[in-house]
């Protein structure tokens, strides 16, 4: 796997991309909020454009999830 | 119901009667439309070949209907493209709806590829490919069919097989050098070896009606997910000659598979789609399942597996006869070469490895367009609905929508015959892919590039305004010494004193193949690159590279 996936901060003002994110969801229910965060993942996706990068994050978001919530596995 | 597929008289050879055992170069297992395509290349070569069938009919409806452009090439040099292409349907507009959403989320036009001789896809019944190719076989004194012989043993030797073959009158024995088996998804032979045939079987099955309407409609491919009338599930519709439209719809695991094909439990279906008041009739109903599985080895000892027997794909993407084309197109010259003794012991194993591993490329796209059309888990179907949603208001997301992917042909980067490249390339046409078509000029006449390639190993040289370099011509003779068939086509606005020559007359050829004046291109049989240089190619390195075309492994020196 390559390493070109940026870990450094991008923004300046973090405070106001997480409020973006967290808006997108406003008065949605939770099967419309699933929706909407497929969306988004897919037109990011699309515009990093880069098959590499998208693999990179794909494994960073789940290894850090199954790290924490792995259950005892038998 | 209206399709009767034509049948033939039942062949009892004089064997079944006298005990004797004839010997034949090559049986070919099977009369589908593999078979008969294995069977023509091989005559086409000269070989005698017995084709034998269990049945006596053509193709039971209309099974494989949509052929793309690789497999067209692939007729057209067998000779039966003409008639595919007159009788077949070329559509260009598809739509795909989502729910019970009238509009579609978007159509596209599926516009014939500008500047080459194939469009990509039409559409024909698969007893029409069988009827074009049998009238092929007939005009050849050296292959015979026989209908209701059925292979039922085979004993596989290294030198050789013996069969035995079973008619309505007895049964007969037959010895043969090689013997290949384009017996289907069943395949009797694999079973007889013993062959492992992995994979999954989809747990899902798919109603096939085909039916004629009264009424004319727009040539369009149309695809509903999820639509109100086959809820959960998808619906294919599409159109064949004749006026015939096939339409496909997901029925899901539990159903009766008697019931489910009666025509007053389809009628309500179809209603459900077109109106209460829709008139029409209707040609074969069918259902099946299917499964995705290859054979362990699609060559074993003397015996060699092509079509359905060695490779079962999902339906979406029409993969199922299209590759089996392109398995008799890898194997016809190989064989060839193999029987006249002028191969290295490579050869066979490169069929086996090049086609196996496109068996299992063909198996990953419909894979996952089986996985986006029939989400296996709730995450998804959650993206299968965000892509369809978002596909109708923005371009981005439509390339992700997957009804099934049109069949295109697989490369073998890795196969043992490709010459890696020398010089650095950033365009042109890989070692181990197929050629690209462009309009030529031969003779004065207008033609296309791909009819001048196949059958025999061609170097295609790029020369410039004075044409090519006496240098060239010599190291372009010497290739040429060989009792390999190869031969030169010269690039080139005037005719060369020697060599076929033709005209890029649009520039096309050396802009597709990224040529430019003294590049060499070499070409197998089946019209994929062997090789490739962009200048100052010698006679060793056409030798050389054909060479391990043919499987011959370099002493080290
Ligand atoms: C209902 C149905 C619908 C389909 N729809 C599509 C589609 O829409 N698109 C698509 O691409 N593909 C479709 N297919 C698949 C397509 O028809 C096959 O991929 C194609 O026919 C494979 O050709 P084949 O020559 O390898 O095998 P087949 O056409 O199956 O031919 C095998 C032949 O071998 C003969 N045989 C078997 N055993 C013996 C024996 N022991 N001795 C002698 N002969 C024997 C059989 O009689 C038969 O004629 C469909 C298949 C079915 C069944």
């Amino acid at each position: 796997m390559t390493d070109r996936l940026k870990k450094q901060a991008s923004f300046d003002s973090p405070d106001d991309v997480y409020q973006l994110i967290i808006d997108m969801h406003k008065g949605l229910s939770d099967e419309e909020s699933q929706l909407v965060n497929a969306k988004m993942i897919v037109l990011l996706a699309n515009h990093i454009g880069d098959a590499a990068i998208i693999a990179e994050a794909a494994q960073l978001a789940r290894d850090n999830t199954l790290s924490r919530h792995a259950k005892e596995t038998v | 119901m209206v399709y009767v597929p034509p049948s033939f008289e039942p062949t009892v050879p004089d064997a079944v009667a006298s005990g004797q055992v004839d010997k034949v170069p090559v049986i070919v297992v099977g009369a589908g439309p593999i078979g008969l395509s294995m069977a023509l290349d091989l005559g086409l070569r000269g070989h005698n070949v017995l084709v034998l069938d269990k049945g006596t009919q053509l193709s039971d409806g209309s099974r494989a209907i949509c052929y793309a452009k690789r497999p067209l090439e692939i007729m057209d040099r067998l000779g039966f493209a003409a008639p595919m292409l007159e009788k077949g349907v070329s559509w260009n507009i598809g739509r795909v709806f989502f729910k019970d959403t009238p509009d579609p989320v978007y159509s596209f036009d599926l516009l014939p590829v500008k500047d080459q001789k194939f469009p990509g896809m039409i559409n024909i019944q698969q007893y029409y490919n069988e009827e074009f190719n049998i009238a092929e076989l007939e005009k050849l004194d050296n292959v015979e069919l026989r209908w209701g012989n059925a292979v039922t043993n085979v004993d596989n030797r290294d030198d050789g097989v013996t069969a035995t073959v079973e008619t309505d009158a007895g049964t007969y024995t037959l010895e043969a050098d090689w013997l290949i088996a384009c017996d289907g998804a069943h395949s009797p032979v694999r079973k007889m070896l013993e062959m492992g045939f992995e994979g999954e079987t989809f747990r899902d099955n798919f109603l096939i009606a085909d039916v004629k309407f009264k009424h004319e409609r727009p040539t369009e491919r149309h695809f509903w997910f999820d639509p109100p009338f086959n809820p959960g599930q998808s619906v294919l519709l599409h159109k064949q000659p004749d006026d015939v439209w096939r339409i496909d719809f997901q029925v899901g695991w539990d159903i009766d598979r008697e019931e489910i094909v009666k025509p007053e439990n389809v009628t309500p279906r179809i209603q459900a789609m077109f109106g209460d008041d829709i008139e029409f009739e209707y040609e074969w109903i069918s259902v099946y399942t299917f499964n995705c599985r290859q054979v362990e080895h699609m060559l074993n000892g003397r015996v060699v597996f092509a079509g359905d027997s060695a490779h079962l794909v999902s339906p979406f993407g029409a993969r199922g006869a299209n590759t089996g084309f392109q398995d008799v197109d890898n194997l016809g010259w190989k064989l060839d070469l193999v029987i006249k003794g002028l191969a290295g012991d490579g050869l066979m194993k490169s069929y086996d490895d090049e086609r196996s591993h496109a068996a299992r490329i063909n198996i990953l796209n419909s894979t996952r367009s089986t996985d986006f059309i029939t989400p296996k888990s709730k995450v998804s179907s959650l993206f299968r609905d965000a892509v369809l949603e978002l596909a109708h208001d923005v371009e981005c997301a439509r390339g992700f929508v997957n009804s099934g992917r049109l069949s295109m042909p697989v490369p073998y980067p890795d196969s043992a015959l490709n010459t890696p490249d020398r010089d650095d390339w950033t365009g042109g046409v890989c070692p181990g892919t197929n050629s690209v078509d462009a309009p030529v000029i031969h003779d004065g006449a207008e033609g296309w590039f791909i009819d001048h390639l196949g059958w025999s190993f061609t170097v295609v040289v790029f020369a410039d305004e004075d044409g090519i370099s006496p240098e060239m011509r010599k190291h372009l003779q010497a290739f040429l010494q060989s009792d390999v068939a190869s031969k030169v086509l010269v690039i080139s606005d005037q005719q060369d004193p020697e060599f076929e020559t033709l005209s890029d007359c649009k520039g096309l050829l050396a802009e597709r193949l990224g040529a430019v004046a003294g590049t060499a291109y070499l070409f197998r049989p089946d019209q994929y690159v062997a090789g490739r240089w962009q200048q100052a190619v010698s006679a060793r390195d056409l030798i050389a590279a054909r060479d391990r075309a043919l499987g011959i492994v370099e002493e080290a020196a």
